[in-house]
């Protein structure tokens, strides 16, 4: 019996969002009397796979096979769902991102599992399973009971707390071989990005909105995200407007976000913005006009033009970074 | 090409969220419905490429109960060229997967499209779970479709960047944002014609939802915002460092 962790690597390394899955892994495998085994596909250092221990992994399996260099959701999802079956897995836990939201319902329906992605927080029981859920936008959450004997979750970036937990770990070579009907849809061709944090795995995130003016505008805000170590993301009309990428778009139905700071610049606050957003722990306003419905829903505002305010900000915060 | 795109009947995106029955079920008093957003912008494209002159039939599939013919009839009206409801009420994703994919059985479609993600449940699961049940190849969130010839040609972002992948028929898919960037909107013409379309009705065939809803909860109420003023924005900072402890 285990609960088996999809930890994705990213060119050999993990980062805090597999830290994040290992750490809820390890609480959730201490309450139902069982261990944390991961799953990780190509090569990784000895030191990398250590990591993993150090926050609850007990097991790592280390699937290294040619097939499998490129990403296919088939050939991928049968290699997770053959390594729970191997290690008896009761829970599957998965991140809410590209990969984990593709693989994660394939998977569940080979083991025949209940599911709930988006997953906020443990289980607030374990007999019955019940996990608490982001639903209707972020607007709301749904406590879901999972009725299958075997569990998949995937667990909203930043929602869990990264916890040491030092365990001893045995790693293991796990063989594979791949179905190669599992592997009729790989892609042709792999575009790197330009190395920019993404928006789903930064901590703190500046936005900014239609109060912007223009694309021209934004080296203030890309000004404040390089001193912060942040990313930059945006309202939809600004994505659609075609002054940022359609990437960096965040709310209802663009990327749904949850850093530890938002700070939103020349942002009305629509319902639909904030639906993307309001999972984020600290949420700062900056808007020129006072009856701004985002100062609601704020934490933190100021009640000014975006163009005087952030070139003081961004000394102040420059100074700030400086002294610590 | 026959294509099956699945449609969400979902609250309008500027609803207030409401509970009743001791915050069991959603508060429908009031609410608007409207098709799911990302399969919106997703039936957009499609309906551009076949006007564009590909060879292509839509049909747009729901699961619901009667209430969802209005979003079905909306659907045509946008053209797409026939429409199929599955008369149930979708109680999980594994069990709107399951009702589709006996569909699908029986079709014969190349294309099974869905959104992203349904924006009440938030699951994003109808896809992967029916490429699974009809051992389909699948990918999801795909950012962009283009047709060349007979070849659909997909690009789906991941961590790193992006990954271009030509569909092999025939295949699952869910998109969104980046299909398209505002939805069609129905015309004159296209309502009229959409009274004629066929609209057919069918029974649920399997019952296997194996998750439930206990209870909802909204989220807590934020405090009141703490105002930094314009002629000392440097105490934000401050304010971020030793009060939120956020920097
Ligand atoms: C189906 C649907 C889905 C949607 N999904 C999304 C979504 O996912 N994400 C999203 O963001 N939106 C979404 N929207 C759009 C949303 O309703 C709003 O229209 C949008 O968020 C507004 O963007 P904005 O705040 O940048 O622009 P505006 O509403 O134009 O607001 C600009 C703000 O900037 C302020 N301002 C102007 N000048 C200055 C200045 N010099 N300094 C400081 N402040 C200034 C103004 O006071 C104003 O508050 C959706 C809408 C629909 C119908
Ligand atoms: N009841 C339904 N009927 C038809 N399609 C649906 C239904 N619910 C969800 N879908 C499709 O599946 C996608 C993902 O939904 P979900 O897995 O609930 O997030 C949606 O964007 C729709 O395209």
């Amino acid at each position: 019996m285990a609960v088996l962790v999809y930890t994705e690597n990213w060119n050999g390394n993990f980062k805090k969002l597999s830290y994040e899955l290992v750490s809820y892994a390890h609480s959730i495998a201490k309450s139902i009397g069982s261990q944390v085994v991961c799953l990780t596909v190509g090569n990784v250092s000895n030191e990398n796979l250590q990591l993993l221990a150090q926050y609850g992994a007990s097991k790592v399996l280390v699937c290294k096979n040619a097939d499998l260099e490129k990403f296919t959701t088939q050939s991928y999802s049968s290699l997770i769902a053959k390594a729970a079956e191997t290690e008896k897995a009761k829970v599957l836990i998965f991140a809410s991102n590209a990969s984990g939201e593709a693989l994660a319902p394939r998977v569940s329906v080979k083991l025949s599992a209940s599911m709930v992605s988006n997953a906020v927080g443990v289980p607030t029981s374990v007999e019955p399973f019940v996990v608490r859920k982001k639903a209707y936008s972020g607007k709301a959450f749904a406590d879901v009971v999972l009725d299958a004997p075997v569990k998949v979750l995937t667990l909203t970036q930043n929602a869990y707390k990264v916890e040491e937990n030092p365990q001893n770990l045995n790693i293991e070579d796990f063989q594979y071989q791949v179905d190669s009907a599992d592997l009729k849809m790989l892609p042709s061709e792999i575009i790197k990005s330009d190395g920019k944090l993404s928006v789903s795995d930064a901590e703190i995130l500046i936005s900014g909105g239609r109060g912007l003016k223009g694309p021209e505008n934004w080296g203030m805000v890309e000004e404040m995200a390089q001193i912060l170590g942040a990313g930059t993301c945006c309202s939809r009309p600004v994505a659609d407007l075609g002054w940022r990428p359609h990437y960096e778009h965040v709310g209802q139905t663009g990327k749904v976000v949850a850093p530890n700071l938002y700070i939103a610049i020349g942002i009305s606050g629509a319902i639909q913005h904030l639906a993307g957003v309001n999972g984020s722990k600290v949420l700062v306003a900056i808007n020129k006009d006072p009856e701004a419905p985002f100062f609601d829903s704020a934490d933190y505002g100021i009640v000014g033009d975006a163009f005087e305010v952030i070139p003081q900000l961004n000394e102040a915060f420059r100074k700030f970074k400086a002294q610590q | 090409m026959k294509v099956l795109i699945c449609i969400g009947h979902v609250p309008d995106t500027t609803s207030k969220i409401k509970f009743i029955e001791n915050d069991t079920k959603f508060n429908t008093t009031d609410i608007q419905y409207i098709i799911g957003p990302h399969e919106e912008l997703v039936l957009t494209r499609l309906l551009d490429l076949r006007d564009a002159g590909n060879n292509m039939n839509i049909t747009a599939i729901t699961v619901g109960l009667a209430e969802t013919e209005n979003t079905l009839r909306k659907v045509l009206a946008m053209g797409a060229d026939d429409a199929i409801r599955v008369n149930a009420e979708p109680t999980n994703a594994f069990f709107v997967a399951q009702q589709i994919a006996g569909v699908v059985k029986n079709g014969n479609y190349d294309l099974v499209i869905t959104g992203k993600e349904s924006i009440d449940y938030n699951s994003g699961q109808v896809a992967g779970m029916l490429a699974e049940l009809l051992n389909f190849p699948s990918i999801n969130t795909a950012s962009k479709l283009e047709i060349q010839g007979e070849k659909l040609i997909f690009e789906r972002e991941t961590d790193l960047g992006k990954e271009v992948i030509e569909g092999v028929k025939p295949m699952i898919v869910s998109a969104g944002k980046g299909f398209a960037i505002e939805p069609r909107i129905p015309n004159m013409r296209g309502i009229m014609m959409s009274r004629k379309k066929s609209l057919a009705v069918l029974e649920p065939t399997q019952n296997g939802a194996n998750t439930k809803i206990e209870k909802f909860y909204l989220p807590q109420p934020k405090g009141k915002c703490k105002m930094v003023a314009t002629d000392n924005v440097p105490e934000l900072v401050r304010l971020l460092h030793e009060d939120a402890k956020i920097i």
